[in-house]
Order: structure tokens, then C-alpha cells, then sequence
């Protein structure tokens, strides 16, 4: 997905209505605060043991400290976001780590097709290897100019704007490469594999 | 989980009794639950439980397990009750 362009002179300017409609997927309403939600309790991770792990079809598997996960290069990002229980979020800033960085630290199975992402607390999402490349994912520690808070997934999430929000995982610690899908906490009871909101893919079968 | 939780989004088990109603047809919130994780049991009503989600989640009060999943979808409400089981009731005195 390309980043949207701005030129210098539109910056500060009010988007019109009209243009901002075509940013909101099918089903969806705009909010402009940012709802929290959650399927447990929040986790609070001291970050001398926040570990992040890529596993699975991998020569190698590879695990950074905190320390070491802010050295890897960083990058600010806006995207508009959007939630299967049907509020979108538009220009959401954060700053993060490119999955591409990530994954250049290993050597890909030729196998490597899916990606199940794990949480602290158990949560895990299911998604398409090559919907996490070029520039598609990131892993977040920061929004809005500040550390990402607890309840919004901090100290790191996943975000994947082009996919519902159930995707991005909160609390974040490793991606797990597979050959085949494995579905994750909501997908394994009724919510779509892939989650497109451009497609309306909300639940199993759309 | 080791670490301290954050419960703002907290609520507990009778938040899903309507859900639970629906489903069962029953009132289930006074059904005696145990976690298969680590054995606490509670009364339905009384687990923890997540509504400010994609589906109802509720959680074992000691340890956070879960124990009941609920998703409503076009084609029907779909449950999970994997992480609990019910003990036969207590006798009656």
C-alpha cells in the first residue's frame, strides 16, 4: 500500500466531506477519539523482560530485548484504520518497526506462507504472509508522538492498517511462520480469515 | 499471567446473561463453572467478563483463562466452552 501524498501546500487544510467518505470502508462510521477494546485483562510487561520472537519455518529463530528493538530502524507512519465492530479511525500516527526490517534478520522457509502473531495474555491472529511485506505491517511502540499505552497495545502491537483492527495485535511479542493457516482467537469462532474491510470480509463466509 | 492487570474493561459474568439466555434458553449466570486451567469455580455470573470486543469473553476470576466465548454473526451466534466445564450441582440439604 502506498502512503498517501501530501504536498506542502494542503498540509493544515480540512479535508472536504466528500473526500474523507471515500476513505470509509463499506458498513463503517468515522469516530475521531480512539475505542479501546479488549478480550482480557491488559497486560502491563516489564520491559527488561518484553522479549519480540520470530519462530516457526525459519532457519533460525530470532528474538530481541527492548533495548535492542528500539535500535532497529524506526519509521513514522499515518494510516487510516478500521475495526469490524464498524468505527474508523482516519490518520492515525504511530512509529514502528517495517515487518520488512523484521524479517530480513531471518532466513524464510520456502515453505513460509501464513504468519500466526502471539500476545501477551494468549491472543493470537492469523494473516497472510505477503500481506505482512513491503511496507504493508508494523510493529508499533509509539502513537501520537508519545509510548503506545497499555490499552491500546503498548508497549508494542502489530498494525496492519489494510485489515481489520482484530489483526493489528495488541501486546505483541513474535510472529510464528507456518506453511498452512492456522486460525486465531477470533477467527477460530466466526470471524473472517482475512479481513479486508474494503470487502466487508467481517465473518466466516462473507 | 504473572504481571498485574489493568481490568478498566472489566465487567462480570451477568453482562452475558441475555447472550447466554439466548443461547441456552436458560438463566445460565447461577451455573457453578470450573476452570480447566486451574480449577477455580464460580458462577457463570461471577467470571470475568470482556464485552467491549469483536465477541463476549469471559475469563476464569483466578488465573484469566478463558472459559466461554461468545460471537454473534449474520448466520448465527457460534459458542465456545472449551476452557470450562460444569460440575454436577451441589446436593440439595
Amino acid at each position: 500500500m502506498p502512503e498517501r501524498f501530501v504536498t506542502r501546500g494542503f498540509v493544515g487544510r480540512r479535508e472536504s466531506a466528500g473526500a474523507q467518505a471515500n476513505r470509509i470502508p463499506p458498513g463503517q462510521h468515522l469516530v475521531k477519539d480512539f475505542p479501546v477494546l479488549s478480550a482480557g485483562p491488559t497486560p502491563r510487561t516489564d520491559l527488561a523482560k518484553w522479549t519480540f520472537r520470530i519462530e516457526g519455518l525459519v532457519k533460525e529463530p530470532v528474538s530481541w530485548g527492548w533495548n535492542d528493538f528500539q535500535k532497529l530502524p524506526a519509521q513514522d507512519f499515518v494510516k487510516d484504520i478500521s475495526c469490524v465492530t464498524k468505527w474508523t479511525k482516519l490518520d492515525t500516527r504511530w512509529r514502528g518497526v517495517s515487518v520488512d526490517i523484521l524479517l530480513e534478520q531471518v532466513e524464510l522457509d520456502r515453505r513460509a506462507a501464513f504468519v500466526t502473531a502471539f500476545s501477551d495474555g494468549g491472543y493470537t491472529t492469523n494473516i497472510p504472509l505477503p500481506e505482512l511485506v513491503n511496507g504493508q505491517a508494523f510493529v508499533a511502540y509509539g502513537y501520537d508522538g508519545r509510548p503506545l499505552a497499555p490499552e491500546h497495545g503498548g508497549p508494542a502491537r502489530l498494525v496492519v492498517p489494510h485489515l481489520y483492527f482484530w489483526k493489528s495485535a495488541k501486546w505483541v511479542r513474535g510472529l510464528r511462520v507456518m506453511e498452512k493457516d492456522v486460525s486465531g482467537f477470533w477467527e477460530s469462532l466466526g470471524y473472517n480469515n482475512h479481513g479486508d474491510p474494503w470487502k466487508e470480509e467481517r465473518y466466516t463466509g462473507d | 499471567m504473572s504481571e498485574p492487570l489493568d481490568d478498566e474493561l472489566v465487567l462480570d459474568g451477568n453482562a452475558a446473561a441475555g447472550a447466554l439466555s439466548e443461547i441456552y434458553g436458560d438463566e445460565m449466570t447461577t451455573v457453578l463453572a470450573e476452570c480447566a486451567s486451574c480449577g477455580q469455580v464460580d458462577p457463570i455470573g461471577g467470571l470475568l467478563a470482556y464485552v467491549h470486543a469483536p465477541g463476549i469473553v469471559l475469563r476464569c476470576t483466578a488465573c484469566a483463562t478463558v472459559m466461554i466465548r461468545i460471537v454473534h454473526t449474520p448466520r448465527g451466534t457460534l459458542v465456545d466452552v472449551k476452557g470450562k466445564r460444569i460440575p454436577p450441582p451441589p446436593p440439595r440439604t
